[in-house]
């Protein structure tokens, strides 16, 4: 059961996203994360959807995607190198002895503090699942309030690229 | 022209070619309904319930090779459409149907008959649009149309709410001569290295197969298929969807395959060293169980669409394109390395094959004082000289239609292969009928599938389409009864009816002929009688023998080489049980 990115290309249309989400359902494929959003060119969404799956399902998941019409292109980022990133938005409590060490973990991590109140922070962090996992780790889960991931999305290095 | 969207939907059919339109109205369509009024070139066929119409569009696409075209309601119209569409997407069968929505505004507000279409059939429909914008509306078919018919073919919804079709606002028309969409390009021409990897494999073979099925049906593949298996010498199989794409009647066919094929089939496939599959999907009732399918064999897999390939059997060559030119491309090769073939091999195949012919796994009991419903079907090819379009509904009878009626012919053989739905044989009948009126068109049903849709009989009577149901009547649903039996200990739990309709009384009030038999010396001049009625529908009611049994079988879990054969009996009711 390998992991694998796939990035989609698909006409940005209303319904085009139930398409790929029920062709995951209806085939039992699973869904680890899913994000999407328009591109520079409004008439695109591009969607990167994580997935695990043993190489015959992966086949089958990349070949049933492509044969939905609204997928125009895509691609496994996990065959080439490439660059992932999430989003991390956390809240935490922050009781007035603490403040400081969350600060400095939130540094050591690269986060940002986006939002101060007497009693929380919240930190924005961005970079690979893993370190967004380490840091989350790292805080006492009692002060954590709530957490929201965005969910890898991924881009592959080099000239080659996903576009039309 | 400027022209409502109503009459936009009418225009956009006719210059699509369209000659029929299967529907039924409702509040939602009634601006269309208005429309198709207002003319006469679409001639609209009006069914008895929307699942009828959808069948009966699938039964003329099959026939003809064109699109089969619905119109329905929103709501339940659109829902009872929803089975025939499900039937046409798994035999890749294509269609665009046409479904009401409500307006607009008030789609999502659980208005009066309102269903999320588009949701609905998004899992069986090759693509569905909504129509939000009646500028739109033509391009919107026009590419329907594109996309039902080209590479595997597959229905097509468009929701189109009402206020899209209101009489009032009128709208420039043209219908577009092209479309394109540029996420959706099928590859048609195979790939040249692949071709000539799979021409050298194919030669090589000392115990090859061929697989054919219902792609070459699709692909107007036929004459490339025959030439190509002539020219090799091979052995060929057609699965339940390819009857008819190879003559059952030559030499080279061996039946059937899978698990009610035929004995011969399957060894072959278990035993062989080389299969080609043409326009063939390794579905479930043609493997029998995967881990023991054709362990012996290196696989070539031709089919228009990627993901048939290797989607549960891998294949060692895989092709991707349409049938036609890729077996054109095939021939090239072939021709000019046929010496290759290893001639010794071959007969000695041959030998083998035909040995397994010897068990004559079709043969039945002849002497019985019952109908063998086996029998009926033989003496249903030779009343119509093997020349008729067969539809059947879904159970015992449509095996041993498959079994006992050798097509000659591509798209003589219709029916619910992948869905497998009861219901699907009379309005499938009807449409075949309508598009070919000078054609003997029967269909081959039993007392439980032909109930599932019989409200057609009355379509069958206002459209004057006389075909002629031959209806196996055996008082049971018989496949079901049959595994009860193999598998239950015989505990036949709901698969008998108590209360079966007076066909003949049914038929004659539907204003057709009912015809009941029950006993063997009537079938043929029975048949006869049907067939010289040629402007009426006959209902024959044929009471066969009751516990007759599809053989040979594939059970559950078994592999090709595991076939449960009918086992010689003196009595028709001495027979093996599970």
């Amino acid at each position: 059961m390998i992991r694998h990115i796939i990035s989609i290309l698909i006409e940005n249309e209303s319904g085009a996203l139930s398409r790929v989400a029920g062709l995951f359902s209806a085939r039992g494929y699973n869904i680890e994360s899913l994000t999407v959003a328009p591109t520079e060119d409004p008439s695109l969404s591009r969607m990167t959807l994580v997935t695990r799956g043993s190489e015959d399902i992966i086949e089958q998941i990349t070949k049933q995607l492509n044969k939905l019409i609204d997928v125009v292109k895509l691609i496994d980022l996990a065959e080439s190198n490439h660059i992932e990133r999430e989003l991390l938005l956390i809240k935490v409590k922050t009781s007035p002895e603490m403040r400081e060490e969350i600060r400095s973990l939130s540094d050591i991590f690269r986060g940002k503090i986006i939002d101060v109140t007497p009693t929380t922070y919240i930190i924005e962090m961005t970079g690979p699942s893993e370190k967004l996992d380490a840091f989350v780790a790292a805080i006492d889960p009692d002060s954590i309030i709530e957490t929201v991931r965005s969910g890898p999305t991924g881009i592959s290095r080099g000239e080659k690229g996903l576009h039309l | 022209m400027e022209l409502n969207g109503a009459q936009i939907v009418v225009q956009s059919l006719i210059d699509e070619g369209v000659e029929y339109i299967f529907g039924y109205p409702g509040g939602a369509v009634l601006h269309l309904y208005d429309a198709i009024f207002q003319q006469d070139e679409l001639k609209h066929i009006l069914v008895r319930h929307e699942q009828g119409a959808t069948h009966a569009a699938d039964g003329y696409a099959r026939a003809t090779g064109k699109p089969g075209v619905v119109l329905v309601t929103s709501g339940p119209g659109a829902t009872n459409a929803v089975t025939g569409i499900a039937t046409a997407y798994l035999d890749s069968i294509p269609m665009v149907v046409i479904s009401g929505q409500v307006s607009l505004p008030v789609i999502g507000s659980d208005a009066f008959q309102e269903v999320d279409m588009i949701g609905i059939t998004r899992p069986c429909v090759k693509h569905n649009f909504l129509v939000k914008d009646v500028t739109k509306l033509a391009e919107t078919i026009k590419k329907a149309f594109y996309v039902a018919t080209t590479g595997r073919p597959g229905p097509v919804v468009i929701d189109i709410p009402k206020d899209i079709t209101a009489p009032n606002i009128k709208v420039t028309y043209s219908y577009p001569q092209k479309v394109s969409i540029r996420s959706y390009n099928p590859v048609l021409v195979g790939h040249k290295g692949q071709i000539k990897k799979a021409v050298d494999l194919l030669l090589s073979a000392k115990k090859p197969i061929i697989y054919s099925g219902g792609g070459v049906v699709l692909g107007e593949a036929s004459s490339e298929l025959i030439e190509f298996t002539k020219t090799l010498g091979y052995p060929i199989t057609n699965t339940l969807m390819g009857l008819g794409s190879y003559p059952a009647t030559d030499n080279q066919f061996v039946g059937m395959l899978g698990m009610h094929g035929t004995y011969e089939a399957n060894m072959a496939m278990h035993e062989s060293d080389v299969i080609i599959a043409i326009g063939a999907r390794f579905d479930d009732r043609v493997t029998g169980k995967l881990d023991l399918f054709c362990p012996y064999a290196k696989i070539i897999h031709i089919d228009v669409d990627p993901a048939s390939i290797s989607k549960t059997v891998r294949v060692t060559i895989p092709i991707v394109g349409d049938v036609k030119p890729v077996l054109d491309q095939m021939m090239e090769l072939i021709k000019e390395n046929k010496n290759k073939i290893d001639g010794v091999a071959l007969a000695e195949w041959w030998n083998q094959i035909r040995q397994w012919q010897s068990v004559n796994c079709l043969e039945f009991d002849r002497s019985s004082p019952l109908i063998k419903p086996q029998y009926v079907i033989e003496q249903l090819y030779e009343v119509t000289k093997g020349d008729a379009y067969v539809t059947s509904d879904v159970g015992q009878h449509q095996m041993w239609a498959a079994q006992y009626y050798p097509f000659t012919k591509p798209r003589r053989w219709i029916n619910s292969g992948g869905l497998g739905t009861m219901g699907f044989g009379l309005p499938a009948a009807i449409g075949v009928k309508l598009a070919f009126p000078d054609a003997d068109v029967a269909c081959v049903t039993g007392e439980a599938s032909i109930q599932m849709c019989i409200q057609e009989l009355s379509t069958a009577l206002q459209y004057k389409t006389p075909v002629k149901i031959i209806n196996l009547n055996n008082r049971y649903m018989g496949m079901v009864r049959q595994w009860q039996e193999f598998s239950y200990e015989s505990r036949y739990s709901h698969s008998y009816m108590d209360t079966i309709p007076e066909f003949v009384k049914l038929a004659e009030a539907y204003g057709h002929v009912g015809i009941r038999i029950t006993k063997p010396e009537e079938v043929r001049p029975a048949l006869e009688q049907a067939f010289a009625l040629k402007d009426r529908t006959v209902f024959l009611d044929v009471m066969t023998d009751r516990t007759e049994n599809v053989y040979p079988m594939i059970e559950a879990g078994k592999g090709h080489h595991d076939m449960k054969l009918r086992v010689a009996t003196g009595t028709s009711t001495d027979r093996e049980l599970a």
